[in-house]
């Protein structure tokens, strides 16, 4: 059994999706328990193959139907890849009890939709992670994206259009990313990564090398709203459906940026002169992003846009943690996507609170919001918080980390941009605090009057508690993420 | 002669004790008795924790502890030096007469939001004991936002148009010069591979060009300078003002601004290091700086009607001492630095619990008002006359005996300037401070406003008097009770040992 | 003379040519104003990709990858592996297409129109 834990990471939540709307024509709730059963499994298995690799120290392959690399699929778990795995399960399991509640009152069909869904897509960002295959990276991308675009168009009416839009841009991203496969393979016949690895490195001065970059450059840059490709994101993230938009949010676009890590530092290195320009060209793109994101969000009112603009700026951070490329570059990028799942998903879910309880998510109609919601309030706060960057929160040492392998190469640039983003996240955040704590009581009208003593459902209030409070663990706790688990995984990648 | 370690979870205590009582608070929301338990309770086991500490640091130990690894290779330590010790030992203590004295005051005053405002106090406590014991960089720099966080709340406490603004001022400078202060930390780090504290400083002119070395100095220096309101970064401390009074004599005389002045300090002596910064000729503007606003932030409090806003500005004025102090870089003047820290918030405090309970009893805020109040409140008026004369350094108050040392320090320097300084602010202290308790006890009151009022109540009147009283104390005798004037001279002697090789 | 044709276009030509096809359906996405013909120039685009695969898959001598007996050698047949991502990926492109269209239907409910302008002035009152 314990020999499949890696497989069953992607297999649990993908089997259970495909049969949970079977169960929910029996029984709504059926199917919905299932899904989140499979993702709770999934997240066990994650946890104890993480613990293995670390305990062990070596990493794990696990070949699909015994086929050994080359030939087969693999699925490779190192501490790296572990570590976000188990984040992915960890968030989707959190967002799935969450989103119980918005659906409490749905009939069998839209259960049973929004859970098969929910499940594809967890299935899909776990398997992205943990795959050894580029091409299986792929088939994982396209369902992530497929049920992303489902779920965002369960949001209601301008939803529909927004994901249509996504799904035309998506698939151009995706289209591309396989055109670059198609590149890899055909000059070096292999579609595993560690056989790529090895076989690619007299090719790379090759033309078909630097095309298949460049696409993956934009096809990704697509995928994780990398500016100026980012132009689906405001509107998905902003109408799509309250219950998934935190995972949409927190993971969906960080994923493909993990993917740019595992190709440009583990497959092709990062030592040669096309991936550095490359990753050059990316981080001023980042930086570009990082303002432009963060001005946009400035001038935004509702509150889920301007979150859609600072993942814009967000995104940012990461790749200008792989433009900066030494050590310390690589483990602030790394942390902040860790971070950065758990913030941007704290404020979706407390927003989606808001929503659920008064339909409302107009920054300014938030007056005095923390006297009827103070869980709801306190959470938020400390994502706010971490996404300004002030410490103890999660969010000061990834960018601790970013500004320190910045200065040691000596970019002052990405510190300039970095502290610049810091101040400009700091507008925007504390404008919604001002409007929480100083703006007398606004009208509200409640929309759903929570039953018990709490002030949402339990099955709300206990993610973003536990999502609010991680942030803070995260703070507090860095060092052994960073010493145990990125240290060990990282600097190998550079020695190369 | 490095100090004996002694490793000991105390320091921890100390910061942890209020944190846990801000979250306790916070749970007591609707029993108003219990969150005031929470608060004296904290109050009076910090100040039993932190005080238990000072015979041994007293002797030359060090009290460290580190709790976990922030990052890889830094630890998140506290550390009991001398410097530190006075800092913590000070504000322990004046916390607990603040919490008595706000509690009077919010409730007679029958202030809104107090749940928040007596955990944002406990917070900013908790803070100022982290800024006072930190060890390194790092964790300074975390209780330095931390505090910064938690005073946003109180400056905010109105809830009105005004305060939003004052809130927002604030927010710019401090957060602005946070991150500046956060590039210099990572830059420190990146070249010396250390961000301890070491007494007489890390950093070597061999490490980076001068003109580097400036720059950061500037950086770091300058988020002090804005939580210490130097001008021309003292707006903010001027708009705050509209928060309650407790908070003002706590923003004012404990913990913020103090923590700005402690972090020039840390900066100067502990990191730079006074060798380095006489060589680079860094500490000279940044002095020249605190001269400038020392005087005319006097000549502004001298127009100011309201009294709390003169005081405000008075305390511009005052924190410069402890900021010039410093950066004449003389051994006597690092000394009288630090006892001014002492010194200006016991002094300071005192003026505040008086124009605070002057606002509760009679609800006059402007001096023009105050004629004839001291036949009224005589005990108030007289800690008044007390501490306005200790600022204006009258000696047997404690404010000369800091400024005295200042004076010696820059004469070590042979920068007598400095003294010209020093002396005209005296006069102007006097210019704008005396009147208030000139108006008070020798005007009368012609519409006879007072008659109806008496003395301050008595849980804001004793906490008033001792401040008072301890200016005095300390004013002839400035080791009672914490050994503070050792303290200091054992920090001064330490930063600059290795430079002149302590010679006075 | 067609000798030499050929050879270009199974040397270069059909890349090329699969490449125009690729860009003429991003050329398609990109004006379209019509939401359905910018789906069918997006599986006019992954049809590209689907071809470029499958010419890179073929080569001169080999025939079909069904194991002969007469046939021994590997070198005899060409390479299956870029068929049978490709039928993963028509698979995909089908289940994109399958949402694409299913959005489209939700499209023209609500807004009545499939007309990019018409959609726009519709969300906005």
């Amino acid at each position: 059994m314990s020999q499949h834990f890696p497989v069953l990471i992607a297999v649990l939540p993908l089997a259970a999706a495909l049969i949970s709307p079977l169960l929910s024509y029996i029984n709504r709730n059926l199917g919905k328990w299932l899904v989140l059963t499979a993702i709770g499994g999934s997240f066990i298995s994650a946890v104890n193959v993480l613990l293995t690799v670390l305990s062990t120290g070596t990493p794990i392959h696990y070949y699909m139907g015994d086929w050994p690399a080359p030939i087969g699929i693999e699925f490779v778990l190192d501490p790296l890849n572990a570590t976000l795995a188990t984040l992915v399960t960890f968030v989707a399991l959190m967002v799935g009890v969450y989103g119980t509640s918005f659906l409490a009152d749905a009939d069998w069909l839209k259960t049973a939709g929004y859970y098969t869904l929910y499940g594809l897509l967890t299935a899909g960002l776990a398997g992205m992670v943990i795959t050894g295959d580029v091409f299986n990276l792929y088939v994982f991308l396209e369902i992530s994206s497929l049920a992303c675009y489902g779920l965002i168009a369960l949001g209601g009416k301008k939803s529909v259009l927004a994901a249509f839009r996504y799904l035309v841009i998506g698939t151009i991203g995706a289209s591309l990313y396989l055109l670059g496969v198609g590149y890899l393979y055909g000059i070096t016949g292999t579609l595993n990564m560690a056989d790529l690895a090895e076989r690619i490195v007299p090719l790379l001065n090759s033309p078909a090398v630097y095309i298949a970059i460049g696409m993956f450059i934009v096809g990704f840059g697509i995928k994780m709203a990398l500016f100026p490709l980012h132009g689906w994101q405001p509107d998905a993230y902003t109408f799509a459906h309250p219950a998934a938009a935190a995972l949409i949010a927190g993971i969906m676009s960080k994923v493909p940026a993990y993917a740019i890590l595992r190709f440009f530092f583990y497959v092709f290195g990062a030592d040669s002169f096309v991936i550095s320009t490359g990753l050059e060209i990316m981080g001023i793109l980042a930086c570009c992003g990082i303002v432009l994101g963060s001005v946009m969000a400035i001038a935004q009112q509702d509150f889920r846009r301007m979150l859609a603009y600072s993942s814009v700026a967000q995104i940012g951070y990461v790749i200008v943690g792989f433009a900066i490329g030494n050590v310390y570059g690589l483990i602030g990028a790394v942390l902040h996507i860790i971070n950065h799942a758990f913030m941007k998903s704290t404020l979706f879910l407390t927003i989606g609170g808001v929503q659920y309880r008064y339909g409302e998510s107009n920054i300014y109609k938030l007056g005095g919001i923390y006297s009827k919601m103070p869980a709801t309030t306190v959470a938020m706060v400390i994502a706010a918080m971490s996404m300004i960057g002030l410490p103890p929160t999660g969010g000061f040492f990834s960018k601790w980390y970013l500004v320190l392998g910045a200065m040691e190469t000596g970019q002052y640039l990405f510190i300039f941009i970095i502290i610049l983003s810091s101040l400009l996240n700091a507008i925007y955040f504390f404008r919604v605090i001002e409007q929480i704590f100083i703006v007398p009581d606004a009208k509200l009208k409640e929309v759903n009057k929570p039953k018990g003593k709490l002030e949402l459902p339990w099955q709300m209030v206990l993610p973003i508690l536990v999502m609010g409070l991680g942030i803070l663990a995260l703070g507090f706790w860095n060092e052994p993420i960073v010493t145990n688990i990125l240290n060990f995984a990282l600097p190998e990648v550079l020695l190369r | 002669m490095t100090p004996d370690v002694i490793i000991d979870i105390r320091p921890f205590l100390a910061v942890g004790v209020s944190m846990l009582a801000a979250l306790l608070i916070m749970f007591s929301d609707k029993k108003p008795n219990v969150r005031e338990a929470w608060t004296l309770i904290a109050a009076f086991l910090k100040v039993t924790i932190i005080f238990s500490m000072l015979p041994a640091v007293w002797s030359g130990q060090v009290y460290e502890y580190t709790l976990f690894n922030i990052v890889d290779g830094i630890g998140f330590t506290l550390k009991t030096d001398a410097a530190g010790m006075l800092f913590a030992g000070l504000s322990s203590f004046l916390w607990v007469l603040t919490s008595f004295y706000s509690i009077g005051y919010m409730r007679g005053h029958h202030e809104t939001h107090q749940t928040g405002y007596f955990a944002s106090f406990a917070v900013c406590m908790s803070a100022a004991m982290g800024i006072a014991m930190a060890a390194n960089l790092a964790t300074f720099f975390i209780f330095f936002e931390i505090l910064t966080l938690a005073t946003y709340p109180l400056v905010i406490h109105k809830r009105d148009q005004e305060a939003t603004d004052a809130g927002r001022k604030y927010l710019i400078y401090t957060l602005v010069t946070g991150q500046l202060f956060l590039a210099g930390i990572v830059f420190v780090y990146v070249v010396t591979g250390t961000t301890d504290f070491v007494a007489g400083g890390i950093l070597s002119k061999d490490m980076a060009p001068v003109w580097v070395l400036q720059v950061v100095f500037f950086m770091m220096a300058l988020a002090g300078m804005v939580k210490a309101g130097m001008m021309p970064f003292h707006g903010w401390l001027v708009s705050a003002m509209v928060a309650p009074t407790p908070v003002s004599a706590l923003l004012h005389a404990v913990a913020v601004v103090k923590a700005g002045a402690f972090a020039v300090l840390r900066v100067v002596g502990y990191v730079f290091g006074p060798a380095l910064l006489a060589d680079i000729g860094a500490a000279q503007w940044l002095a020249w700086l605190a001269a400038f606003t020392i005087i005319v932030s006097s000549l502004i409090a001298m127009k100011q009607d309201n009294l709390k806003r003169r005081l405000a500005f008075s305390t511009v004025g005052q924190l410069s001492y402890v900021v010039l102090g410093t950066c004449i870089l003389a051994p006597l003047s690092l000394v009288g630095a630090m006892f001014h820290i002492v010194a200006h918030a016991t002094m300071k405090i005192t003026l505040f619990f008086c124009a605070g309970a002057i606002f509760v009893t009679t609800h006059k805020a402007n001096i023009s008002e105050m004629q004839g109040i001291g036949r009224q409140m005589p005990f108030t008026m007289t800690a008044f006359t007390v501490a306005s004369l200790g600022i204006a350094g009258m000696p047997f108050v404690v404010g000369f005996i800091s400024k005295f040392n200042l004076a010696m320090g820059a004469l070590q320097m042979s920068q007598p300037l400095y003294i010209a300084v020093l002396i005209a602010s005296a006069l102007l202290a006097l210019s704008y401070l005396m009147p208030v308790s000139f108006m008070a006890f020798f005007k009368k009151n012609e519409h006879g406003d007072f008659q109806s009022y008496g003395e301050a109540d008595k849980m804001m009147l004793i906490p008033l008097m001792i401040t008072a009283i301890m200016a005095v104390v300390w004013g002839i005798m400035p080791n009672f009770g914490g050994h503070f004037f050792d303290l200091a001279t054992m920090a001064a002697q330490s930063i600059t040992q290795s430079w002149i090789g302590g010679a006075w | 003379m067609t000798d030499t044709l050929n050879l270009f276009l199974a040397e270069k030509g059909v890349y090329i040519l699969t490449l125009i096809l690729f860009f003429l359906g991003l050329y398609g996405m990109i004006m379209c104003h019509n939401y359905m013909k910018k789906l069918m120039s997006m599986n006019v685009m992954q049809v590209a990709v689907i071809f470029f695969f499958l010419c890179f898959g073929q080569k001169f001598g080999g025939t079909v990858p069904i194991f002969d007996e007469a046939l021994p050698a590997a070198a005899m047949y060409i390479n299956p592996l870029p068929h049978a991502l490709m039928l993963t990926a028509i698979v995909v492109s089908l289940g994109t297409t399958g949402v694409a269209i299913a959005l489209l239907m939700r499209i023209k409910e609500t807004f009545g129109s499939l007309e990019e302008e018409e959609i726009l002035r519709r969300v906005d009152e």
